[in-house]
């Protein structure tokens, strides 16, 4: 993990500015693949005849817009995930279109044993199309 | 049929029951495809070692997924999931067994609904915490349900 540290200026600037929201419709084929890439067989995520219909495992939110986070973070040579933490008030389900909005909450730059390092902290609001709260997420990850 | 947890019935200390998990290579390009992420280091082994690590780890927000599922198995279908947080303080490889684990820290009553906070946590094989964190439930109370 040698060269030039990547340009953060553009990274700072944004701290606190949302980003365009993004729509997710959520699918229940969408669904099922989490539960079972987690290799969760409860029947509460897969089976549509159960009363009220499928619902996604709490976890599912964490995922929906943390390809738009990973696109920021391709210009670092390296990256590790710190910490997630989320908070679920409402369930999802299919058929749910949810409006997310991100934004970089925090930026803290470090000087480890290799080199320089940045925690970015990335604040995510996830909405219904009624524009009820669903959850919230902050994810911290490292870049080297 | 499977019991319900009550708030009542839950004392301080409590084991959350274990979820063992041994997360393959498959299963980490299967979390790549259902959750998005689709950084290298977790399926292409070169790509990890000209990284200085030893060989592809295991997604972070997979094993966040394990503390999850173990939260929800033990909660059944009355139980909430309302918060949890997970710390990544060491790397899960795969093929290598996981074991998650819990124990109930607080309960508590906030606006008349019953919480439970419990530390959760993943450990390797050599017992190493590779995951710590925080869960926050929400569990029916018998002197709110009818016929509990």
């Amino acid at each position: 993990m040698t060269g030039d540290f990547p340009d953060i200026e553009e990274l700072k600037a944004k701290i606190g500015v949302d980003w365009e929201p993004a729509v997710y419709e959520i699918e229940k084929g969408m669904i099922r693949r989490f539960a079972q890439a987690i290799g969760d067989p409860n029947p509460r995520w897969q089976d549509e005849n159960k009363p009220g219909g499928i619902m996604a495992p709490p976890t599912f939110i964490t995922v929906i817009g943390f390809d738009r986070i990973q696109e920021l973070l391709t210009r670092f040579k390296a990256t590790l995930h710190a910490s997630t933490e989320f908070e679920c008030y409402r369930p999802v389900k299919p058929g749910d279109i949810l409006t997310i909005f991100t934004r970089i909450d925090r930026l803290r730059e470090r000087q480890g044993q290799t080199g320089r390092m940045v925690f970015l902290t990335f604040e995510t609001v996830y909405k219904n199309s009624l524009a009820e709260l669903v959850g919230t997420c902050r994810q911290t990850i490292i870049g080297y | 049929m499977k019991e319900y947890l009550y708030y009542e019935d839950i004392a301080l200390d409590s084991d959350v029951p274990v979820l063992l998990k041994q997360p393959t290579t498959t299963q980490l390009v299967m979390w790549a495809g259902a959750s998005g992420d689709y950084y290298p280091i977790h399926y292409d082994k070169d790509y990890a070692q000209q990284r200085g690590l030893p060989g592809v780890i295991v997604h972070g927000q997979l094993v966040g997924g394990f503390l999850g599922q173990m939260m929800t198995d033990w909660l059944g279908e009355w139980g909430q999931l309302r918060k949890l947080s997970c710390s990544y303080r060491a790397m899960n490889f795969p093929g290598e067994p996981i074991t998650c684990g819990g124990k109930v820290g607080k309960k508590y009553i906030r606006d008349g609904e019953h919480f439970l906070e419990c530390n959760v946590w993943v450990e390797n094989a050599q017992g190493e915490k590779t995951v710590t964190g925080t869960a926050v439930v929400l569990v029916p109370a018998r002197s709110a349900v009818k016929n509990a």
